[in-house]
């Protein structure tokens, strides 16, 4: 995983041609990529404590969600900065892939403030699958409400043709995406096993007290 | 399928009923959706642009629904109804289609206030609006009293309510927006359909685990 991640940083300056902002491009979109994913794991994993009652779903779905949140903020950071240097403006409202990162920021940010003001039990576990649930449909429903938003909000689209990937970029940008896979998987399995220890610990405490 | 419909109509008469003799939940809505268009004549500058005022009418109606779901549950919780409407041998999803239906109620009656005095102080409605009321007020009332009941399981109660709706509610105002602005309202009166008919399934599937552990 480590060796991924470092082959982007060697794979990466091949493509120099395109101007050195277009970069930012092999980190903002595999993040954000990687953020639907972690959303999405979350989602599934909400869905299999509520369906099967899988002890330990909910943890999982909670660790998932909130690296998602975490890759969410920074995709809106980079794609910001990108914003600045392409546009010149921090924040451009056209762009639909940040406005929906702004409201599943915003949804999920709702999301730990509704799992730390419950308390520990089954009662907390169902209510954040259930959240956890809403914002996997909330995902596609915000993107079509977006869409459609554009036509008013901006009645002319402002249309970017997207950079060509062809060749070594289509490949630095899997290679990027694995990286960003590969480092979601790490994270999920280095706090999952802490949130895991930390329970056990507090188990055991109660136990010996 | 007739002992559910009976179920929620019971649920929701009770709820009617509570406010007819309590009336505290109602003329709060109607007061606050005056006040609050009145504060908005005064927010946005004479001269700016006609259509920011349809905009202005979608955050009071999103504004004042908020402001009845706040109490939506409040009863319940005081006299700890919720648990004996859970050992009831109902479906629980009954609990919550109750529960919506009773605050739509309150919200249409607010908007039969609100949408007048909206055209008397601002501009005019059109048949689009209108109908994109309607289908949101669906939408925000069924999702509003979802995201009610999750929210009074906490400590942080109300507080919590507007932050857990909001983002969910963001598609409708594009949708009711849509409608009232822009041309071709049938395909946001269709989205808002969508939206209605997906979101009431998901919480009809899942308001069981809301109140049940």
């Amino acid at each position: 995983m480590a060796a991924s991640i470092v082959l982007v940083f060697f794979v990466v300056p091949d493509d120099a041609d395109q101007g050195f902002s277009q970069r930012i491009f092999y980190f903002h979109v595999p993040i954000a990529l990687t953020a639907y994913v972690c959303f999405g794991w979350g989602g599934w994993k909400a869905f299999l404590h509520l369906w099967k009652r899988r002890p330990g779903a909910d943890l999982e779905s909670y660790v998932a969600i909130h690296l998602g949140v975490i890759f969410g903020a920074l995709t809106l950071l980079t794609g910001s900065i990108w914003a600045k240097i392409s546009w010149g403006h921090w924040w451009l409202w056209s762009e639909n892939q940040l406005v929906l990162f702004l409201v599943l920021f915003l949804f999920y940010c709702a999301y730990f403030m509704l799992r730390f003001s419950v308390d520990d039990g089954p009662a907390r576990a169902n209510l954040c699958a259930v959240y956890a649930l809403f914002g996997v449909v909330l995902i596609p429903v915000s993107f079509l409400a977006i869409r459609l938003a554009q036509h008013f909000i901006h009645p002319v689209v402002f249309t970017r043709h997207g950079p060509r990937v062809h060749g070594t970029m289509l490949f630095t940008f899997c290679v990027s995406w694995a990286a960003m896979l590969a480092l979601f998987a790490t994270l999920y399995q280095v706090e999952l096993a802490g949130k895991r220890l930390d329970s056990r610990l507090r188990e055991l405490r109660e136990l010996l007290a | 399928m007739r002992r559910y419909a009976a179920d929620v109509a019971t649920l929701a008469r009770k709820d009617l009923r509570l406010e007819l003799r309590a009336r505290d939940t109602l003329p709060a809505m109607l007061l606050f959706v005056v006040s609050a268009l009145v504060v908005f004549h005064f927010a946005i500058p004479t001269g700016s642009s006609r259509l920011a005022a349809s905009g202005l009418l979608w955050v009071a109606i999103l504004f004042t629904a908020l402001l009845g779901l706040g109490r939506a549950f409040v009863p319940e919780r005081e006299h700890g109804v919720l648990d004996g409407l859970v050992l009831a041998p109902c479906d629980r999803s009954a609990i919550w289609l109750g529960k919506g239906l009773a605050a739509l109620a309150f919200l249409v009656l607010a908007e039969v206030v609100a949408l007048p005095a909206f055209a008397l102080f601002f501009r005019g409605l059109d048949g689009a609006t209108i109908a994109g009321v309607a289908l949101a007020n669906v939408g925000i009332c069924l999702v509003g009293s979802f995201v009610a009941a999750m929210s009074i399981a906490s400590r942080a109660r109300e507080l919590l309510l507007p932050l857990l709706f909001l983002p969910l509610a963001i598609p409708i105002v594009v949708g009711g927006v849509g409608a009232s602005v822009a041309s071709g309202a049938g395909r946001y009166l269709g989205f808002l359909a969508l939206y209605d008919l997906v979101f009431a399934i998901l919480c009809w599937a899942s308001f069981e685990y809301v109140v049940t552990e």
